[in-house]
C-alpha cells in the first residue's frame, strides 16, 4: 500500500534490488555450472563469496583500492577452489548426492569458522569512495552501479568462454556425458578441477563486489548459497537468460520485502521463499505426473 | 538362548550407568544431560534419514519450536509473556518462580512442546516430504533457518535478544540433575520406541521407502502417510528435547540455541553418520563419541574448536561415511549375526565355533 503511495521509494527499492540481483545471478551461474558438470550442489558457494569479500578487505586494509580486487579475488579463489577439489571434492564426485551435500556443508562451516577466528565476526565494508549518482530524485551509490556493470561484463565473458574456448567446450562436453567425453580424450578429472576452481573464481569476483557495494561478515555464506540454489531451481540448469532474470527478480523482491516487512525479516523472507519455491515446483511436478497417468 | 540374557545384562548395565552417572561425575551434569539430548537428536534424525532415506538438515525446526513452546508455557502460566520477554531492557522486574510453579510449568510445558512440534511436522510434512533427495535436504535446511529468522524478528518471544528460561527456584537445589533425568528418560524412551517401531511392519515400510519409494508406492504402501507419521514421531521427541534444552541452557537464543542449524542441525546428522547410519545403536554410539570429542575440542582447542569441528565433519563424511557400526559390520560380520559363505569369498573356509 505504502509502496504505491510513494513511487519514488518503490523505484529506488527495485533499482537497488536489481543491482544486487545481478550479483546473486553470478553466484547462481557458478552453482549451475558445478551442479550441471559434476552433479554436486555446493553448499560452500556462499563461503566462496565471503572469501572473495575478504580478499577485497585485505587489499583495502593494505591501502590498495578495492576495485582491483575484482581482478585479484578470482585468481585467489580459483586456487582455493582447485585446492579444495584436489583435497576433498574429488572424493565425493561419484558418490551419493547426500555425501557431497554434507561434505560441502562441512567445508562451508570450516571456512566460515576459520574466517570468524581470523577476522572476527564484525561486519566489514571495503570503502571505494566513489560517491553517489543522482537519477532524478533517486540517489544510488555509484559503486553499486559499477559492480552491476562489472557483473554483466564478467557474465558475458563467461558465456563466451564456455561457448568458444577449447576448455569451455570440454566442460560442456563433460556435463553432457562424462563417459563419452572421457572416451573422446577429455581429461574429466582436470575438467572437474577447473570447473570447481572456475566456480570459486566467479563467486570470488561476486564477493569482492559485495564487500565494496554492500558489506560482508563470516556468516553471510548460507543466504548466498540458498539464493543461488533458488535461482537455479527456478531457472533450470543451463538456462542463462533464466538465471539472470531470476537473479534480478530475487534481488528486487528481497529489497521490497525487507522494506515492507522490516529488515529483521529480510532473511526470513529469503528462506521462506526458498521453501515456497520448492513446494511450488514439487506440486507442479506432481500435477504433471498425475497427467501422465 | 544365552544371547538374550547377555543382551539383558548389557541393557541393565547401561541403564544403571545412566542412573548413576550424575553421582559418578558430579562436575559434568549439564554435559551428560546434553549427551542424552544428543542421543535423542541422532536417533530421531536416523529414523527419518537413515531408516527412511530422507536426509533432513532442518530437524532443528522441531527443537526450536519445542524450546519456545515450553518456555512460553512455563512463563505464560504465571506471567504475561510479552512483559516477561521485554523485561531485559528498561523495566527491571524480577520474575520469580517458586518450586511448584516451576515444576508445574515444566510438567505442562514439555507435553505442549511435544504436541506443537508434532503439529508443525504434520502441517509441513505433507508438502515437504513430497520432495526427494537434495531438494528435500535443502528445503528442510531452509525451513530451519527461516523459522530461526522469524523467531529472531518476533518481539513477543524476545526477538533477536532471545528469551531467558524461567529462573529456577533455590528450594529445588540443582535443577540440572532433574533435567538430566528427564533427558535420560527421554533418550531411553526414544530408543525403546524406535526399537519397537523397527520390528513392526511400519519399520519395514520405512526401509522400503528408503530402498525404492516408487516401488513401495506401487506395492500399495500409503507412502505419504508413513513418511509424515515417521517425521511427526521424530518431531514429538525433538520437541520435548527442545524444551529440556531450553531449560538446560538457561537462555534461549533464537539462532544459537533454539534453531541452531549450524550446530545441532549439522551435529545430529554427523552423530548418526559417525555411529552408523541406518542402525539402531549407531546414533547412540555416534552421539557419545561426538559429545566426548566436542568437549575435548572445547577444552584443548579453545578459539579453534569450531574450526576443528568443521574439519571433523569433512573428514568423517569424506573418509569414514560408513560409520563406526558400518565399519565393525564389515570387519566382524559375525557379531551382527551375518553368516558368511567363505567358500565364495575365496578365503579358506572356517567353521563357525558353535
Amino acid at each position: 500500500m505504502l509502496l504505491f503511495q510513494a513511487p519514488v521509494i518503490s523505484a529506488d527499492l527495485i533499482i537497488n534490488g536489481l543491482l544486487i540481483g545481478a550479483i546473486f545471478a553470478l553466484a547462481a551461474y557458478g552453482m549451475a555450472l558445478v551442479w550441471g558438470v559434476m552433479n554436486i550442489i555446493n553448499i560452500a558457494q556462499g563461503e566462496f563469496v565471503m572469501l572473495g569479500g575478504y580478499v577485497a578487505m585485505i587489499l583495502f586494509w593494505n591501502g590498495i583500492h578495492p576495485l582491483f580486487s575484482v581482478a585479484v579475488a578470482p585468481f585467489v579463489l580459483f586456487f582455493v577452489g582447485w585446492a579444495l577439489y584436489k583435497l576433498v571434492v574429488f572424493r565425493v564426485v561419484d558418490r551419493d548426492l547426500f555425501v557431497s551435500l554434507l561434505a560441502t556443508f562441512g567445508l562451508s562451516i570450516l571456512m566460515q569458522q576459520l574466517m570468524n577466528t581470523v577476522f572476527t565476526g564484525n561486519i566489514q565494508t571495503a570503502q571505494s569512495g566513489l560517491g553517489t549518482i543522482q537519477l532524478g530524485s533517486i540517489s544510488i551509490l555509484s559503486i553499486k552501479v559499477v559492480a552491476f556493470f562489472f557483473t554483466i561484463i564478467l557474465g558475458g565473458c563467461l558465456v563466451v568462454f564456455m561457448r568458444k574456448s577449447r576448455l569451455g567446450q570440454a566442460i560442456r562436453a563433460t556435463s553432457q556425458n562424462a563417459r563419452a567425453a572421457r572416451v573422446l580424450g577429455v581429461d574429466t578429472d582436470k575438467v572437474y578441477a577447473v570447473t570447481f576452481g572456475l566456480n570459486a573464481a566467479i563467486c570470488g569476483a561476486a564477493g569482492a563486489m559485495v564487500a565494496m557495494a554492500y558489506s560482508i561478515h563470516p556468516y553471510i555464506g548460507l543466504p548466498y548459497t540458498i539464493r543461488a540454489f533458488m535461482i537455479v531451481v527456478v531457472a533450470g540448469l543451463g538456462n542463462i537468460a533464466g538465471v539472470v532474470l531470476a537473479g534480478l527478480g530475487l534481488g528486487a523482491a528481497e529489497n521490497v520485502a525487507s522494506f515492507v516487512l522490516g529488515t529483521e525479516f529480510q532473511l526470513a523472507f529469503t528462506f521462506c521463499l526458498l521453501v515456497v519455491v520448492l513446494v511450488w515446483r514439487n506440486t507442479r511436478l506432481a500435477a504433471k505426473r498425475q497427467y501422465l497417468k | 538362548m544365552n544371547v538374550p540374557v547377555r543382551k539383558l545384562v548389557g541393557y541393565a548395565a547401561l541403564l544403571a550407568f545412566g542412573v548413576a552417572a550424575p553421582y559418578l561425575f558430579p562436575a559434568y551434569h549439564s554435559q551428560l544431560a546434553e549427551l542424552w539430548l544428543f542421543v535423542v537428536f541422532a536417533l530421531t534424525w536416523d529414523l527419518v534419514g537413515g531408516q527412511m532415506g530422507y536426509n533432513s538438515f532442518g530437524n532443528v525446526l522441531f527443537i526450536g519450536v519445542g524450546t519456545y513452546a515450553c518456555a512460553v508455557v512455563q512463563v505464560g502460566l504465571f506471567y504475561n509473556v510479552a512483559n516477561y520477554t521485554s523485561s531485559d531492557g528498561g523495566d527491571l522486574t524480577i520474575y520469580v518462580f517458586d518450586a511448584t510453579q516451576f515444576l508445574t510449568g515444566l510438567a505442562v510445558g514439555l507435553p505442549v512442546a511435544a504436541v506443537v512440534a508434532g503439529l508443525v511436522a504434520i502441517v509441513f510434512g505433507s508438502a515437504v516430504l513430497g520432495m526427494r533427495g537434495h531438494y528435500f535436504a535443502i528445503c528442510t535446511l531452509g525451513l530451519g533457518v527461516a523459522a530461526g529468522q522469524i523467531a529472531a524478528g518476533w518481539d513477543w518471544i524476545g526477538a533477536g535478544g532471545g528469551m531467558s528460561s524461567p529462573n529456577t527456584p533455590a528450594s529445588l537445589g540443582d535443577v540440572t540433575v532433574l533435567l538430566y533425568y528427564l533427558a535420560f528418560g527421554l533418550a531411553v524412551l526414544t530408543f525403546i520406541m524406535i526399537r519397537a517401531l523397527l520390528s513392526t511392519r511400519f519399520g519395514l515400510a520405512l526401509n522400503a521407502i528408503r530402498d525404492d519409494e516408487d516401488k513401495a508406492e506401487a506395492m500399495g504402501l500409503p507412502t505419504i502417510y508413513i513418511k509424515v507419521t515417521a517425521w511427526a514421531m521424530a518431531a514429538v521427541m525433538l520437541g520435548i528435547s527442545g524444551g529440556i534444552l531450553g531449560n538446560l541452557k538457561r537462555f534461549i537464543d533464537p539462532i544459537d540455541v533454539a534453531f541452531a542449524g549450524e550446530t545441532y542441525g549439522v551435529w545430529m546428522v554427523l552423530m548418526a553418520i559417525l555411529g552408523g547410519k541406518g542402525t539402531l545403536w549407531g546414533p547412540v554410539i555416534g552421539a557419545t563419541v561426538f559429545q566426548v570429542l566436542k568437549e575435548v575440542f572445547w577444552t584443548y582447542l579453545l578459539g579453534w574448536q569450531r574450526v576443528a569441528l568443521g574439519l571433523m565433519i569433512v573428514v568423517i563424511v569424506v573418509f569414514f561415511p560408513q560409520g563406526i557400526l558400518g565399519w565393525a559390520r564389515e570387519k566382524f560380520p559375525e557379531w551382527f549375526g551375518h553368516r558368511i559363505d567363505r567358500s565364495r569369498t575365496g578365503e579358506t573356509a572356517r567353521e563357525p565355533a558353535e
